[in-house]
């Protein structure tokens, strides 16, 4: 016999812990199942791209830290890009090299977070999100070496990197290397291959993969679903065309494939990495304040320029007026637009799995709201 | 293969649970009473009778001693470290800041400036409240007067005690970090441990002496 419900609706946030942020959804449940989502965000805006139209080129840089303050270097990468594409500046080779570097750094630590989060969100409280976090304070040591900063960097700069990675670095990234790949197979080892998490997250929240290109998904949800889509592949930006490393795709596209392919992700970062310090060389980190100045002018014109974040394409479009700071700026944040398919993913399935399924897509509210 | 994975994970946890911790103890580490006796120089037998009371407190982890913070050599903390002598009063750090929270007032010296004196600078004020300690303001610097700092416990009740002025700057304790201070990534130098006094020894170049910027702008003009 069927018991009779009627649909309630609850508000969730946005202080709620599960939700990454201050994130807010008005749910409305028949029984154990969803019947609509609402999601309802901007409580952390804070105008960062009306805030970059008053300050110059390389003050714009701690403004990008604070968007998706888990990956704040990638921010900073992508920032960095779009700035050389617009006033034409040639990077110096070991700049790159060491951003490549600590981008990658950063995509594990990000993919990290996203890895323990999800297991919290699937109740291990504590445990894995423990394991996960004291591996990314590991990384964040060696930003600690290369800038002075864990988490708000701002170590890129027009052309390069602002200083010279410090000879302790390289032993210490070489011990970390080693300690990260210990990690990761402990990962794979207790949760890979786990019953609970099986049961918990195959066949949940099934996104198909037409669907996925005409909300113009990327990243990790994308590669989940059998696109094979990287920008690190398809659209070589740095050196990225000068390394080898595999595309990881799934063909499930649920809530599984999306904590695979983030987890094999962060094997071939640490492959990257490997590469990147066999092919570092020595030479100067940036250009000389003879070649770039302290204060850029770019000339007349825009340019808009997307890397692979952790969580997708992250792209910076920047107008120039041919002053000191940019006329206008805008971020095409991966987290907002990922979020867009929640209603498609969260309808129609059960309460246990909603924060389930919010924690797969791995967003951020601070780059969300920006 | 179905039905070991729940084993298997308990195996990792197992191992995790007996391999050392690494959590770090800030900002005291407690030291029971072997360590509270090694402290007082003493055999732990007499510690424990000829001063029962310390050992009481020790025994139920009362006794403490402070523990250095790990940081490397880059850190950037909340503690400027500013010379003086070697600045000039361009305001570049000021220019350079994204938040505009650093104020300068300067006044011609004795002489006009362009006979060879420089600037003298009467307000240096960084309102540490709205700092985001991105460095941009050191890394302007072009005579290394202002260095960030290694030191971060800088709390307070008031916020208008989080203005620090140049005369609390020139009485703090000179620990810079090698924060784009390239001079200070030598091995023989430890900015947790050693102070700069001289102002001499703080920079990359040597700013030259009033005699000589009157020879360069006055005399050979």
């Amino acid at each position: 016999m069927a018991i009779k419900t009627q649909p309630v609706t609850v508000n969730l946030g946005p202080q709620h812990p599960s939700t990454h942020g201050v994130f807010r959804m008005r749910v409305m449940f028949d029984g154990e199942e969803i019947v609509d989502v609402e999601p309802v965000f901007g409580y952390l805006h804070r105008g960062s791209e009306k805030l970059a139209e008053e300050r110059t080129y390389t003050q714009v840089v701690t403004l990008t830290d604070r968007m998706d303050y888990v990956s704040s270097m990638l921010n900073n990468h992508a920032y960095m890009l779009a700035v050389e594409k617009l006033a034409g500046i040639e990077p110096s080779p070991r700049g790159v090299w060491l951003r490549m570097i600590a981008s990658e750094l950063q995509r594990i630590a990000s993919h990290l977070v996203a890895t323990g989060f999800l297991l919290q969100d699937l109740g291990a409280l504590g445990t894995p999100l423990i394991y996960a976090m004291r591996e990314r304070e590991n990384i964040l040591d060696l930003f600690e070496m290369l800038c002075g900063a864990r988490i708000t960097n701002s170590y890129l700069r027009p052309g390069g990197v602002f200083m010279d990675a410090p000879d302790e670095f390289w032993p210490a990234l070489k011990r970390s290397l080693v300690d990260i790949l210990n990690t990761i197979d402990e990962l794979e080892t207790y949760l890979s291959g786990n019953e609970i998490v099986f049961s918990r997250t195959k066949g949940t929240a099934v996104l198909p993969p037409e669907l996925l290109i005409n909300a113009s998904i990327t990243g990790p949800m994308l590669r989940a679903s059998g696109v094979d889509w990287d920008l690190r592949h398809r659209n070589p930006y740095d050196y990225y065309d000068k390394v080898q490393f595999n595309r990881i795709l799934h063909t499930a596209s649920d809530n599984y494939a999306r904590y695979w392919v983030r987890v094999q992700e962060m094997r071939e970062s640490l492959k990257i990495i490997h590469q990147c310090v066999e092919q570092i060389e020595p030479g100067p980190v940036r250009p000389s304040f003879d070649e770039i100045p302290r204060l850029i002018r770019p000339p007349v014109g825009d340019a808009y320029v997307a890397i692979e974040g952790s969580k997708g394409e992250l792209g910076f479009y920047l107008v120039s007026d041919g002053g000191i700071s940019p006329y206008r700026m805008h971020v095409r944040a991966s987290s907002l637009i990922n979020l867009t398919l929640l209603r498609d993913m969260l309808i129609g399935g059960l309460f246990g799995d909603l924060f389930v399924t919010f924690g797969s897509v791995d967003l951020n509210m601070g780059e969300v709201d920006r | 293969m179905i039905g070991l994975g729940l084993p298997r994970g308990f195996v990792v946890t197992l191992k995790n649970f007996i391999r050392p911790a690494v959590t770090e103890q800030y900002p005291d580490r407690r030291i029971g009473l072997f360590g509270a006796a090694k402290e007082a120089g003493m055999n732990p037998v007499r510690f424990l009778f000829s001063r029962p009371k310390e050992s009481f407190k020790a025994f139920v982890g009362l006794a403490t001693v402070p523990v250095a913070v790990k940081q490397s050599a880059r850190f950037r903390g909340n503690e400027f470290v500013f010379f003086e002598d070697r600045c000039t009063a361009c305001a570049s750090c000021a220019k350079y800041c994204p938040l505009g929270i650093i104020e300068i007032v300067s006044v011609p010296g004795k002489i006009d400036a362009q006979e060879g004196e420089s600037y003298k600078l009467e307000v240096f004020d960084i309102d540490i409240g709205r700092c985001m300690f991105c460095g941009l303001c050191v890394e302007a610097c072009p005579y290394d007067a202002l260095h960030m700092g290694t030191q971060f416990e800088r709390s307070k009740y008031v916020r208008d005690s989080l203005v620090i002025t140049k005369e609390e700057l020139g009485a703090a304790l000179k620990r810079p970090s090698s924060f784009y201070r390239p001079q200070f990534e030598e091995k023989t130098f430890d900015p947790f441990l050693e102070v700069i006094e001289d102002f001499h020894d703080a920079g990359r170049h040597e700013r030259p002496s009033a005699d000589e910027l009157k020879r360069k702008w006055v005399d050979e003009r």
